[in-house]
């Protein structure tokens, strides 16, 4: 029973001390807001993930026709269209980044 | 020590509770320390529930029968595996067992992408925390394993049917799916109150989903084939609402993995994702409640209780919130991207959703209706297995003929003369197979003639698909046939260890087909030396033993079996009366054809005391296709878990190009 108590106590004080780590280590942080990403930031993240969904997209169709599973017909009719859409997310990419790179200083 | 015990749940549920109020003031006011606080409590509620376990644990090893459960979930003579499996043969222990997962699961994806997705997992924390409070406040104020009882001198023991080896693995695999999804949901949850609304979250996840569905989906066909040798009733799958409540998650969760495939690559269908990944984690609350409220009457149900109440009052905040939080972001979720054409990927993997959903929900009508009509009009009336086999039938044909589909349509548009061209040779084969099984007499059930046409459509467009692709790599440059082969895989493993689980499914239909429709029975009650036949079969009775195992009497029939003039040596069938349990099981003689996939199935049905015994044999054509569906699904969960570097690497470079941490 004693032995069960010292247990559970130890257990108890560990668990706080593990949950109050980040104010103990900073007890008087310079900033202590949340680091998060910015309008600018975001949108580029979604100009990315457009440009990897755009890219993806082509190098699957370019090889599903090798294989065979499209069609010569649908490959023409669709690969115009994909790589329309690599040069628009490219480009865009281009004008963000043109207008300064997001992110820097953060860690 | 059960203070110990009690005393770690105390501190799991002031963790996850800390971890719910700290993590979403922190995530709403943008505090930097107070967030990772949380996200602490989180971590620290594993270690906590640990502790409690590895109590649990030791008294069922030492059999300290003054732990009430203990004492009521096995015995002395219980043989210590099944000793062990006794913490998730109750109710208490089994809910210990989610909270375990569940935090462990938690504290890894925290720790995981707390880097790379920092800005969501500081709304992740919260939700995963709420979830563990209400499990956790229900072991320490509801069900706790941890009260205590002046000691008896030996226990109750356990269910006979519950002391199997597929028991030590069929419940954790289930609530490892069960828990599993609940991390999906919180990142689908954390991404909509977060208003980040790219991708991450669908990457966070993706192996986690994938994760606990192969779980659910092995640990459903563990629990199948222990029915088939256990419960002795000649069967697999009793549409039992506790199986239903498994097999419910399972398809929203399949249908989840499908839709986001067209998200990831048309960047459509976000609000129904969404609300597949709620559902599939509404499913599984409902399902760990069907299991163990005792709210129906099921071999499953081994306990009544009074946690019904929390678990469906829980299952309703975490449906209305959830649908409001759906309906606060349905601006943000709304796609500017439209389905192209009703012949696609995307529209095929449409058709597959709507119809695994439909699936899903007529099974989950099956199995509230009882509950429903008992609490209308005070009488229970239970859907029975036609009611089931209709819809399976309706909905699982066609689902089964989209698999072959699916994968050969373009996305975007495909023309009618690409289809005609593309669908020209694995048509041939099926048609073909559905021709020479008809001349074979397979016509006897139209259902079935039609799954083994479909599967071999099926069987057609995988083995088509990897034999174009490794055509494919080894003229891009690959060396030999074989790296080609494994070039084509490595590169897309999603892709290509789907075409295996494809096959998996292709597998158990053949073997549910052939094993429920073209099956045979016999029944005959024989004195020794008396023989029956079934099918080319024939049976003699020779002898009846009996013999004293450690916790139970076996009373076994023994049978000659002869198949035309070939002696096939005996089968064993019988009783075993459980002495502690004070109850008697079936353990049915099984003799497997390794060739042909067939089983004889022999059930002792009633032995009377002079030594005549009642039989009743089935003769189950292709079975063991259904077991051998495992181990393939077991291999393409794999191949699709397994880590993809150039992915990740791609990951990485997309993260720290806008300032994020290049690390997962």
């Amino acid at each position: 029973m004693t032995l069960a108590l010292v247990l559970a106590a130890a257990l108890a004080v560990a668990c706080v001390v593990v949950v109050a780590l980040p104010f103990l280590r900073e007890p008087e942080p310079e900033s202590d807001s949340l680091d998060d990403l910015d309008a600018d930031e975001r949108r580029r993240l979604e100009l990315l993930e457009a440009r990897d969904r755009a890219l993806a997209a082509l190098r699957e169709l370019e090889f599903d026709h090798r294989t065979g599973t499209v069609s010569d017909e649908d490959y023409r009719s669709q690969v115009g269209a994909l790589r329309r859409d690599v040069a628009s997310t490219l480009q865009a990419l281009e004008r963000d980044s043109g207008e300064g790179r997001p992110g820097d200083g953060r860690n | 020590m059960p203070e110990l015990g009690r005393a770690a749940l105390l501190v799991t549920l002031g963790l996850s509770a800390y971890a719910v109020i700290a993590g979403a003031y922190a995530a709403h006011l943008g505090r930097r320390r107070l967030a990772r606080s949380a996200q602490n409590a989180l971590v620290a509620s594993f270690v906590s529930t640990a502790v409690a376990a590895a109590v649990l644990v030791a008294a069922l090893l030492r059999n300290d029968f003054s732990f009430e459960y203990v004492a009521r979930t096995t015995s002395r003579a219980l043989p210590t595996p099944y000793t062990l499996s006794a913490f998730w043969g109750g109710q208490e222990g089994s809910l210990l067992l989610w909270l375990l997962i569940l935090t462990g699961f938690g504290a890894a994806a925290v720790s995981i992408n707390r880097a790379w997705a920092r800005d969501l997992i500081v709304w992740v924390v919260p939700v995963l925390a709420a979830v563990s409070t209400f499990f956790a406040f229900l072991l320490v104020a509801v069900a706790s394993p941890f009260v205590t009882q002046a000691a008896p001198a030996d226990g109750a023991g356990m269910t006979p049917s519950l002391q199997n080896p597929y028991m030590l693995a069929h419940p954790p695999l289930l609530y490892l799916g069960y828990v599993g999804l609940t991390v999906p949901f919180a990142f689908a949850m954390g991404a909509l109150l977060s208003g980040k609304l790219d991708e991450r979250w669908l990457i966070a996840t993706r192996r986690w989903t994938l994760f606990a569905w192969a779980a659910l989906g092995i640990g459903q066909l563990i629990g199948s084939h222990w029915a088939y040798v256990e419960v002795g009733w000649g069967g697999y799958y009793a549409w039992d609402p506790v199986e239903n409540a498994a097999l419910m998650p399972w398809l929203a969760a399949t249908a989840f993995l499908h839709s986001v495939m067209i998200q990831e690559k048309r960047g459509m269908l976000k609000i129904w994702n969404v609300l597949l990944v709620v559902l599939a984690f509404s499913l599984a609350l409902f399902g760990t409640f069907l299991t163990r409220s005792g709210v129906v009457n099921s071999i499953h149900s081994f306990t009544q209780s009074s946690i019904g109440p929390w678990f469906l009052g829980f299952i309703a905040v975490v449906v209305a919130v959830s649908l409001g939080v759906v309906l606060w972001r349905l601006p943000q979720l709304r796609s500017p991207t439209k389905l192209e054409s009703a012949i696609s990927r995307e529209a095929a993997f449409l058709y597959n959703n709507l119809l695994l959903l439909a699936l899903c929900l007529a099974i989950l009508w099956g199995v509230v209706y009882p509950m429903l009509s008992e609490a209308v009009r005070g009488e229970a009336v239970v859907l029975g297995r036609s009611y089931y086999d209709f819809f399976l039938r309706a909905f699982g044909l066609p689902l089964l003929l989209l698999m072959g589909i699916g994968p050969l349509i373009a996305w975007r548009r495909a023309s009618l003369k690409s289809l005609a061209t593309t669908f020209r040779w694995p048509t041939v084969v099926a048609l073909s197979t559905g021709a020479v099984l008809l001349l074979l007499g397979a016509g006897s059930s139209i259902p079935g003639l039609v799954a083994y046409t479909f599967s071999a459509f099926v069987l057609a467009t995988i083995v088509m698909e990897f034999a174009r692709g490794t055509r494919a790599r080894k003229a891009l440059g690959a060396s030999s046939w074989p790296s080609a082969f494994t070039s084509l895989v490595s590169r897309n493993r999603r892709r290509y260890g789907g075409y295996v689980v494809h096959a998996a499914i292709v597998l158990f239909a053949i073997g549910v087909a052939g094993s429920s429709a073209f099956d045979s029975v016999a029944e005959a009650k024989l004195a020794r030396g008396q023989s029956m036949r079934i099918g080319d079969y024939t049976l003699v009775y020779r002898s009846l033993s009996e013999r004293q195992a450690p916790n139970a009497t076996e009373i076994r029939a023994t049978l000659g079996v002869r198949r035309g003039d070939r002696d096939l040596g005996t089968l064993e069938a019988g009783k075993n009366a459980y002495t502690i349990e004070q109850q008697v099981s079936n353990e049915v003689g099984i003799r497997s054809d390794k060739l042909t996939g067939e089983d004889l199935f022999v059930i002792a049905e009633q032995i009377d005391p002079n030594g005549t015994v009642y039989f009743r044999v089935f003769v189950k054509p292709l079975v063991n296709l259904i077991w051998l569906a495992g181990l393939v699904f077991l291999l393409g969960s794999v191949i699709t878990l397994w880590p993809d570097r150039r992915e990740q690497r791609r990951l990485v470079a997309r993260a720290s190009t806008v300032g994020l941490p290049a690390t997962r």
